[in-house]
Order: structure tokens, then C-alpha cells, then sequence
């Protein structure tokens, strides 16, 4: 095949895969790029906290010097700053709610409310980690604490980011950044939120309840 | 309320808002997830439950992460592209947590070597 003709098809399949794409960045499938490469993010999130828990899961038990697991978890504490962190979620999709339906101030509100409740859950988390390094269980005194901490360390650093996040956001809605035709940026934001929600769920049941 | 999942090319992302339920939806699904919660808790606390309790808390946990995803992230209404998209890396994520503590806890338990053993 000469090379002109090849360079030509190239081009051809270049502006098939551009119509693919309408005004509004939204691909064939009707979902925005930006949905579809978050969406996908989550998925591989899935497994970046699936090695986490894995790992956690098959040394927890093989730790040769304590404090271990039974000893030290204060089930109704997290209790609390779990069900804190349920809540924000709720606090999330309403702030979405607002937005869809060029509610400003409402929109701001529970945005706030989500920064104010992940900062809860840290703080009440935070005292949780004193208590632990009082007991003796640090990053580095057994395989259950390496593995602990970098499990609730790492989804902690999570809700940090969340919060900035939302902190953005807030700033964006103030200036009239997102109108609801834009809604799909705290969308988007919010499917964040809810995923480490998730991983919380998932940590309070094989961390804290089943010991 | 109408929460339909669209088949795959159907919507576009200002259609998915129509389908969106009610905020008072919202506010019961946040107060099952608590409620859920609390039932968790007091399975773990109940010791008559103890030989059913890791089947009955992994359902519970499971039936929480299903309505956050369905009703939270509105996965309900995204189209069922996205739905094999989230679960490939979620099914994934816990075929390797499962086959680690099936391998590790059961067949095979980790040989904790003591510094403290003699020899």
C-alpha cells in the first residue's frame, strides 16, 4: 500500500474517533470523558486499596508482639466517626442537589457541612491513632501496625484531599464558576467523596468488627 | 421518583439529572446507612450471633456499599457501561482480598518466625 494512502486512512480514522465527540467533550456513549476517566479511576482505586486491605488482612494476625487488634480497638469511637463519614456523604449529594438547581448558598452550605464532618472524622480518628501509639503500636512495632497504619493512613490522607477538594469547590461556587450546566465538576467531586466513604465501609467491617 | 439505568449510548449527562431522585430519598437512604450501621455494631456485641457473625457483617457492609453506589454515586442512572467499568476494578479488588486471606488464613498460615525462639 503506497504510503500517502496509508497517511490518508490515518487521518480518515482521526476524524471518525473526533466525531465520536460532540461540543460538550461527551463521547459516543452519552457520558462526559471526564465521567468515563473518573469512573475508571475509581475502578483502579478499587484495587490500589484491595492490596492495602490484603495485606493488612494476612498479617493482622501474625503479629509477634502486641498490642494486638482485640486489645486496642474501640469499637463504638469508630463507630461515631464512621457514621460521621456516612453523613457526609448524605451532606455531599445534597450540595450536588443544590448546584443542579442554582441554589448558591444552599450548595455552599453542604459543602461546608462535608469539610466540617471530614474534619470530625479526623480529629476523632486522630485521638484514636494517641491512644494506639500509647498502647505501644506504632508504624514499625509489629506486622499489624505497619499494616494498620498504612491502610488508615493512607484512606486519611484520602479524606485530606477530599476536603481541599471540596474547599475548591466552594471558592468556585462563591465566584459563580459552576452553574448547573456545569453541575457534573461537583458530580464528579462528590463520586470522590463517596468512594472513600466506601473504603470505609469496607475497612469498618474487616478492620474493626471482624477482628 | 424514577431511578431507571439507561442502556449503554442511550443518555447524555443532562438527562441523567432528570432521572435524579428527591432530596428527602436522599436523606432516607443516609438514615438506612446508619441504621445498617447500628445493626452491624450490635451484631458484633451479641454473642449468640458469634458463629454467624463474619457472613452476616460482610452482607451488611456489602448492602451499604450497594446503596452508596446505586443512590449516592447514581450509578443506578449511568449507563451499564459504567456500571461494568466500576465493577471490573470492584470485583477485582475483592477476588485478590479473598483468594489472599483464603491462601494465607486457611491453606497456607504464615509461619511467624519469633526473634525470642531458640535456634
Amino acid at each position: 500500500m503506497p504510503l500517502d494512502t496509508i497517511e490518508t486512512n490515518g487521518r480518515n480514522d482521526m476524524a471518525q474517533a473526533a466525531a465520536a465527540v460532540d461540543d460538550h467533550g461527551h463521547t459516543v456513549t452519552g457520558i462526559s470523558n471526564w465521567k468515563v476517566g473518573f469512573w475508571t479511576f475509581i475502578a483502579s482505586e478499587c484495587l490500589f486499596f484491595g492490596t492495602l486491605i490484603s495485606t493488612y488482612m494476612v498479617f493482622k494476625g501474625n503479629a509477634v508482639t502486641g498490642p494486638y487488634p482485640a486489645d486496642i480497638f474501640d469499637v463504638l469511637h469508630t463507630t461515631v466517626s464512621t457514621t460521621v463519614l456516612l453523613f457526609s456523604s448524605l451532606a455531599m449529594v445534597l450540595a450536588l442537589y443544590a448546584v443542579q438547581r442554582a441554589n448558591k448558598k444552599v450548595a455552599i452550605f453542604w459543602l461546608l457541612v462535608v469539610i466540617g464532618m471530614g474534619a470530625t472524622f479526623l480529629w476523632m480518628e486522630g485521638t484514636s491513632y494517641l491512644k494506639y501509639i500509647d498502647y505501644g503500636l506504632t508504624l514499625t512495632s509489629s506486622t499489624f501496625g505497619s499494616s494498620y497504619f498504612v491502610l488508615t493512613g493512607t484512606h486519611k490522607l484520602h479524606v485530606i484531599i477530599g476536603m481541599v477538594w471540596m474547599s475548591a469547590l466552594i471558592w468556585m461556587i462563591a465566584r459563580d464558576r459552576i452553574p448547573p450546566a456545569k453541575a457534573e465538576t461537583v458530580e464528579i467531586a462528590g463520586l470522590y467523596w463517596h468512594f472513600v466513604d466506601i473504603i470505609w465501609i469496607v475497612i469498618f467491617t474487616l478492620v474493626y468488627l471482624i477482628q | 421518583m424514577s431511578v431507571t439505568q439507561n442502556d449503554a449510548g442511550g443518555a447524555t449527562g443532562h438527562q441523567h439529572e432528570e432521572g435524579h431522585a428527591s432530596a428527602m430519598f436522599y436523606v432516607w437512604i443516609g438514615v438506612i446507612l446508619a441504621v445498617v450501621t447500628a445493626v452491624e455494631v450490635g451484631i458484633f456485641y451479641m454473642e449468640a450471633l458469634s458463629s454467624i457473625e463474619v457472613p452476616l457483617l460482610i452482607l451488611l457492609s456489602a448492602s451499604k456499599i450497594v446503596l452508596v453506589v446505586m443512590f449516592f454515586m447514581h450509578l443506578k442512572m449511568e449507563p451499564r457501561f459504567i456500571t461494568g467499568l466500576f465493577m471490573s476494578g470492584a470485583l477485582l479488588g475483592t477476588f485478590m482480598v479473598a483468594a489472599l486471606v483464603i491462601l494465607y488464613h486457611f491453606l497456607r498460615p504464615l509461619q511467624v518466625i519469633s526473634p525470642f525462639a531458640g535456634g
